[in-house]
């Protein structure tokens, strides 16, 4: 079973991420969410239907990017549009304006008579997000969008993203990179071995879980044994130690002067210390 | 189980069938040259080369005996390898199908869609070998134009054939196993280059059961003949219920597979 007991809710016009490691299972609750992959127990709703009953109205209302790519290679990028556009119905003059409008909004207008395999890995994944945007979806599901793409692609995608957004859109995604959901989520969940670990605003999940700040020295025994003098609580991880904090000053006066420790930094703690510290360190696959 | 009440599956089908006749017309040249070059080889090297030798088979020349086998055959091997290596290509290098199951179109009709594509393919066959024995002077008209019907038919069948082997394979090359020991066999004993009656009558049983293809020459060849008797409507009653029950086979089995 890839998923077991989940319990969410996405709000009408906010971007939810979906984090976890590797095999956390959120490919497989991108796909109940479109009506792809079923479910053994439990209810879906997605703008009120149910998943088993209505698919094909629910999938009418939302555009999907998938992990992996899944253009058309046998037609061209503008083929590719007014072909998907045909599989929701579209009237062709309709499709022809939309894919004209989506090619321009994704920066691609010059790619539009190009076969697939002649685009590089930003051009496809902005195709992609073009064509789950034909039929005007009102919640856009994104598996891992910018997995792959150089800096200068994912910033864009994230513009687009964020203009989609202040229109209204309402965006599912999932993601392994921490700052991707820092810059996009008003809510993430963070999921692994099936299960949602927590639910929350981004920044509030970071002040719950690591105190906002993080005091990393070098691992060695003095240091381990002055912390366990004053009874700080500390994570070791490979050669350093880390202190969790909501006072770093505090912290790193008392490492410098109390255990008289050469080398010692501080800084703010992101999401990403939020995500080791719950889904630990190990590698998963 | 597989659900065919009309929400599963609807007209979307011919916008799958629509996407994979406008990739074959994409290369329409390339993709007419078999069915029109084939039945002229087969023709000169069995019916002229080796048909020289034999004088009449069941009562007709050589060449008209396997005239009809060969439209028979062109819409087996078209629609099997239709619904076998290139919808595998579709399904799982090219990922066509997940990208259309994220529309309205349902898992169902993008199989049913590609079934019916294999079945058309298979029509297109038939449709350019008929003038070719025509001109050949080897088949009798009007009433060989009914062989097209038929081969439609028998172009649903080999497609589901093929897209049953497709849902169970664990790879592309491994649909060679089907190719050689069922299409291979089928080519070969199914009353194609020599009557059926020649077979010891275990191995006659065993082709009327376990060969499809015996089953599309017998009426194709009946018709081009003009020979018509009851076996006709015997092997179109044996095609309809086997690809009746293959359709549904499929469907299941290839849901099975994209279902997870």
């Amino acid at each position: 079973m890839a998923v077991q007991g989940i319990n969410f809710e996405v709000l009408e016009g906010e971007a939810f991420g979906f984090l976890g490691p590797n095999g956390a299972g959120k490919t497989t609750t991108m796909r109940m969410i479109q009506c792809v992959s079923p479910k053994t127990s439990g209810s879906l709703k997605v703008f009120g239907m149910d998943v088993d009953t209505n698919p094909r109205e629910i999938k009418q209302l939302i555009g999907v990017v998938p992990q992996e790519n899944n253009l058309d290679l046998d037609f061209t990028t503008n083929e590719n549009l007014i072909r998907y556009a045909t599989y929701f119905d579209i009237p062709q003059h309709e499709a022809i304006e939309r894919a004209e409008e989506l090619l321009k909004f994704m920066q691609l207008t010059e790619k539009s008579n190009v076969p697939i395999d002649k685009l590089s890995g930003g051009m496809k994944r902005r195709l992609i997000l073009a064509r789950a945007l034909i039929n005007n979806p009102r919640l856009l599901i994104l598996d891992e969008p910018t997995t792959g793409l150089d800096p200068q692609a994912r910033h864009l995608i994230w513009e687009k993203l964020r203009g989609l957004l202040v229109v209204g859109n309402t965006i599912v995604l999932t993601t392994h990179y921490m700052d991707e959901a820092a810059q996009l989520c008003d809510r993430i969940v963070v999921m692994d071995q099936g299960k949602i670990l927590v639910t929350g605003k981004p920044d509030q999940l970071v002040r719950e879980y690591t105190g906002n700040h993080i005091v990393e020295a070098e691992k060695n025994e003095d240091v381990i044994s002055c912390l366990d003098k004053y009874s700080i609580p500390y994570d070791i991880t490979g050669k350093k130690v880390q202190i969790f904090t909501q006072d770093p000053k505090e912290i790193t006066r008392m490492l410098l002067d109390e255990c008289a420790i050469g080398h010692v930094s501080a800084r703010q703690t992101t999401l990403e210390d939020v995500f080791l510290k719950l889904t630990g360190r190990t590698l998963r696959d | 189980m597989v659900n065919l009440r009309s929400s599963k599956i609807s007209y979307r089908i011919w916008k799958v069938w629509r996407r994979n006749l406008d990739t074959f017309m994409k290369t329409w040249k390339v993709n007419f040259i078999p069915p029109f070059l084939e039945p002229v080889l087969y023709l000169l090297a069995l019916g002229l080369g080796v048909g020289s030798f034999i004088t009449q088979v069941d009562g007709v020349s050589y060449a008209r005996f396997i005239g009809p086998a060969l439209i028979a055959i062109a819409v087996m091997n078209a629609s099997f390898f239709e619904c076998t290596y290139s919808s595998y290509v579709r399904m799982y290098y090219q990922k066509t199908f997940d990208a259309m199951i994220a529309t309205p179109l349902s898992i169902e009709e993008v199989i049913a869609g590609e079934l019916l594509w294999g079945a058309t393919r298979g029509l297109i066959y038939a449709t350019i070998m008929l003038p070719v024995l025509i001109i050949f002077g080897l088949i009798d008209l009007p009433i060989s134009i009914l062989a097209l019907p038929i081969s439609f038919l028998a172009g649903v069948m080999f497609a589901c054939i093929g897209m049953c082997f497709t849902a169970i394979t664990p790879g592309i090359d491994a649909l060679s196993y089907p190719s050689f020991l069922f299409i291979t066999p089928m080519f070969l004993f199914s009353g194609t280059f020599f009557p059926l009656t020649l077979l010891p009558p275990t191995l006659q049983y065993l082709a009327l059961i376990f060969l499809p293809l015996t089953h599309v020459v017998r009426p194709i060849r009946a018709l081009t003949l003009n020979h018509l008797d009851n076996s006709i409507l015997i092997s179109i009653g044996w095609v309809l219920i086997v690809t009746t029950a293959l359709f549904y086979l499929s469907l299941r089995l290839m849901k099975k597979r994209l279902i997870v």
